[in-house]
């Protein structure tokens, strides 16, 4: 019994990998691009760092990398990883929680030049581009800085 | 948490210092000093974490939405083509005596012989009167490029030209199309760069920005536009004009392919029909007429200095363009009717063109087909189909000969083909039917990641053709690269088979604000394709991302529960049995396969589920609240037989192409009796079953003025479906600044059918 309803769950676990596998798999032929890899993992619930997708995608690569990851070679080490309950959501109010750490003398917001430095020097720094695309959501145009609260609130809000 | 005091977590970890950790941010400012560097960093750290997330769930959802759109626009495209094999059929093996013969007929207009002369004095425009206040821009012909540049101007100020001017365009662009090849040969020589422009589908902002960028049309600045200038977009005229228009001025540097949206059947369906009948109330008739002339006239594919192909769709395993260049182009006014379809399709080996079968178009994922074994399954696929056909219809004619006091026998049926008059000499029929296959190829193929050629089953028309056959053909003619339009791309562009084939389209948010980019392409000498590429909304432009994945996933999902509504009684079914012992409940995953099995849609409905569904009770789903919640109001009590109206929402755009065809003299209005044999051809074409009583109670209730005529528009927009918060919440939307209003943007809300004031 216990074991039926254990594979229930792989399977429909199985089932909503493959959904999001599909998803990007343009060529409908069972391969996604490697660079939509995170893209994928993350929209299936994780929140792996850059370093620990890069290790996911090691293990799953072809020996001689193509840039395409299979799905035969997805499918397991991804259930694995969801069964597991791997790359686990951090809780919303340890994001708001880091916002503070940065705002040093609290005051309920961020400058964009000071989030812009933390975000593209520390850590897994940021691109460019992700930057950018973060500070127009985040940033109050008129004042150039971040109420990070409001900012959390939008990060987090459609997550079910 | 309050923010004054320490937040636990990172100091507890801030006291086990990483070796890998920096030292310090430089350069710092002031208050930076006092933080400590590790607890910094892993703030960092978790919010990029975080952030990334984010920008990947946006991301799914954004690719679901053009998931929605794409298969949404293919499985319209299908039904299309099925309804108008259908009739095709009709007319093909139908007695004269029948009454809808005459009705069928009005799609084959086209076949009318006319001598050129004849129609030069129909569509006379010089007792046209202009009036003294038209204050839109006047032509002079032999046109030239201050005309030209002018009429760009006056349609970007929402200016309309006159219908005389417009005639006497398209009159003299006909004439001029005539003495063109099939074939454009254009060259890069004078080191001059070509651009190249795929769909713009009536997206006139496109079109002017491209102009913007790039410079209007001239001797130095050559253009090839790839086809379907027309459709879909508010302003498909005007794009015509003025591509006319540049092509009159400059007929050695501006180049036009014809797509498949250049097709007066395929216009009814999509829109174009409607906009010249609503710009030009008193001559769009007329104006419509001369385009399925101009239409046919059209060129079909361009070469630019012996190696770059271009055209709309793609090409076969049987293209040739030998052959090409030597058909009768104009003769294929719609390509999507085979010049001489009697004998073809009962036996040719052409036929596969003429599969619509029902059971093999069931799987229709978005840009997908049968993989398995192509070279296996087509004659499968055809023998099947044509056996469907047969029955079907056969069944369909003995009911009409019955009604008709005619009796005739199946063997009957096949000798009496050969009886139509509008027929050319029987030796001819082979090569017919295969010089249409290559205009159809063209003008509808679309490229597939595996070697072959199968029928395109997904868009009803063309094939799909495999890298092999690329290489194949490129190779026969000496070619070196591909360009082709015809499907939407999200970065306006896209290459395949081994950067052999670069598809190219032009059309920005065509799905929606947001939904993609647009391109075009300048090609010099060393004949290197280098991509432009833009987004023409202005308002889009400012959105961040979220906002618009936002606006453009609403607007999919709003299309997505219309057809929840349409297929409410087959899921429902659907759901029941998943639910035996009747419960009201079913899991989350049985829901997903049951969406899949009934709309047929190949959408990755797990991925959607959070979209579509809100409330679960341990995980189940209670579907019939569900749909209360989604979809359903039921409109009227008068209207009170539920399956027709779900039957006329589920074939809304099919019914509404029937009434257009229907209304020859295009007044917007039908009779009784027209809407009656509309339904009944509709119910014949979907062998689903409407009572007279019920049609006639529908008649009646929706003719408002009592005049005992239907107008088509107002029939139409009466049976639209509105979403009531949708318009509820479009103030605070189009506001879009604080992204706060736009969090509540799940489908809790209801679907309304307007309530048309004729209704209450």
């Amino acid at each position: 019994m216990a074991e039926d309803r254990e594979n229930a769950i792989i399977s429909e676990v199985h089932k909503k990998i493959s959904d999001a596998f599909d998803v990007f798999d343009h060529e409908r032929n069972k391969t996604v691009d490697v660079r939509e890899i995170g893209t994928i993992i993350r929209s299936l619930g994780c929140f792996p760092t850059e370093g620990e997708l890069q290790e996911f995608i090691t293990e799953i690569e072809e020996e001689e990398a193509t840039g395409y990851i299979r799905f035969e070679r997805f499918l397991p080490t991804m259930t694995k990883l969801l069964m597991e309950r791997k790359f686990r959501p951090i809780p919303e109010d340890l994001l708001l929680q880091a916002f503070e750490v940065l705002d040093q003398e609290k005051k309920g917001h961020l400058g964009t030049e000071e989030l812009t430095k933390y975000m593209t020097q520390d850590g897994e720094p940021f691109t460019q581009e992700e930057m950018e695309e973060m500070l127009s959501a985040a940033a109050d145009p008129d004042k150039n800085v971040i109420f990070y609260k409001d900012f959390v609130s939008m990060l987090t809000v459609d997550d079910k | 948490m309050r923010p004054e005091q320490p937040p636990a977590f990172f100091n507890t970890h801030a006291r086990f210092r990483r070796k890998t950790a920096k030292p310090c941010l430089t350069p710092l400012t002031s208050h930076h000093v006092l933080l400590s560097p590790p607890a910094a960093m892993r703030a960092a750290l978790l919010i990029q974490r975080w952030y990334r997330q984010y920008v990947a769930r946006l991301e799914m959802r954004r690719r679901c939405t053009w998931n929605i759109f794409q298969s949404m626009e293919y499985a319209g495209e299908q039904n299309q083509i099925k309804l108008y094999k259908f009739f095709s059929y009709l007319m093909d093996h139908f007695t004269p005596a029948s009454s809808e013969r005459n009705l069928i007929a009005h799609i084959f207009r086209e076949n009318e012989v006319c001598r050129d002369a004849e129609w030069e004095r129909y569509f006379n425009y010089k007792n046209i009167e202009v009036p003294e206040f038209y204050s839109g821009p006047h032509l002079n012909f032999p046109l030239t490029a201050t005309n030209a540049t002018e009429l760009v101007e006056a349609f970007r100020t929402k200016q309309q030209l006159h219908s005389r001017y417009v005639l006497q365009l398209l009159v003299e662009t006909w004439k001029l199309l005539r003495i063109l090849p099939n074939i454009n040969h254009v060259s890069t020589c004078h080191s001059k760069e070509i651009t190249i422009c795929g769909d713009l589908h009536g997206h006139l902002e496109d079109l002017l920005l491209v102009f913007y960028k790039n410079g209007l049309p001239s001797m130095e600045t050559p253009y090839v536009f790839n086809g379907d200038f027309v459709d879909r977009g508010k302003n498909s005229m005007e794009i015509l004009l003025i591509l006319f228009a540049f092509l009159l001025v400059y007929p050695n540097d501006v180049h036009l392919n014809r797509g498949n949206h250049e097709d007066h059947i395929v216009n009814l369906r999509y829109g174009f029909t409607k906009e010249v009948l609503g710009k030009y109330r008193v001559h769009g008739k007329k104006i419509l007429k001369l385009l399925q002339k101009i239409y046919s006239w059209l060129p079909l594919a361009s070469v630019i200095d012996q190696k770059v192909l271009i055209l709309h769709g793609g090409i076969s395993d049987t293209t040739d363009l030998d052959i090409i260049a030597k058909v009768d182009r104009h003769r294929y006014v719609s390509t999507l009717r085979p010049p001489k379809q009697r004998k073809s399709s009962a036996k040719n080996k052409q036929s596969d063109q003429d599969s619509w079968d029902e059971d093999n178009m069931t799987r229709r994922r978005v840009r997908s087909m049968t993989y398995s074994s192509p070279g296996v399954s087509r004659p499968e696929v055809q023998r099947h189909s044509l056996q469907t056909l047969s029955s079907q219809v056969e069944e369909e004619l003995r009911e009409r000969r019955r009604r008709a006091g005619f009796s005739l026998s199946h063997g009957d049926l096949h000798n009496s083909l050969s009886s139509d008059s509008d027929s050319d000499p029987g030796e001819n029929l082979e090569t017919d039917a295969e010089d249409w296959k290559q205009v159809v190829d063209m003008l509808w193929s679309d490229p597939m990641p595996i070697d072959g050629c199968v029928p395109n089953e997904v868009r009803g028309g063309g094939c799909y053709w495999g890298p092999d056959i690329t290489r194949e053909v490129l190779e026969k003619h000496n070619l070196q690269l591909l360009i082709r339009s015809h499907e939407c791309k999200q970065e306006g562009y896209e290459f395949c088979h081994n950067r052999k084939v670069l598809t190219i389209f032009s059309a920005s948010n065509y799905y929606e604000v947001g939904s993609n980019r647009g391109a075009y392409i300048r090609l010099g000498p060393d004949l290197v394709p280098h991509l432009i590429q833009y987004q023409a909304s202005r308002s889009t432009r400012d959105l961040t991302l979220r906002q618009s994945v936002g606006r453009t996933e609403r607007s999919a999902l709003r299309a997505l529960r219309e057809q929840l509504f349409a297929h409410k009684s087959d899921l429902i079914s659907a759901f029941q049995e998943f639910d035996p012992e009747q419960t009201g409940l079913i899991s989350l995953n049985h829901w997903a396969t049951a969406m899949e099995s009934v709309l047929q849609l190949g959408l990755p409905w797990r991925m959607l589920r959070s979209q579509l569904v809100n409330h679960t009770q341990d995980g189940k789903l209670n579907y019939q609240s569900w749909f209360k919640e989604l979809a359903i109001m039921e409109p009227n009590t008068q209207l009170a037989h539920t399956n027709l109206l779900e039957t006329l929402y589920k074939h809304h755009s099919n019914l509404e192409t029937i009434f257009r065809i229907i209304d020859t003299d295009n007044s917007g209005l039908i009779s009784f009796e027209e809407f009656r044999q509309t339904w009944r051809l509709l119910s014949s074409h979907l062998q689903i079953d409407i009572s007279d009583e019920a049609i006639s109670d529908l008649a009646q209730s929706i003719d408002f003025n009592k005049d005992g005529s239907i107008d088509i528009n107002e029939f139409m927009e009466a049976f639209r479906l509105v979403d009531r918060t949708q318009q509820e919440r479009s103030n605070s939307t189009l506001s879009g600044v604080h992204p706060h209003l736009l969090q509540s943007e799940h489908p809790t809300k209801t679907l309304l059918v307007s309530a048309s004031p004729h209704f209450v």
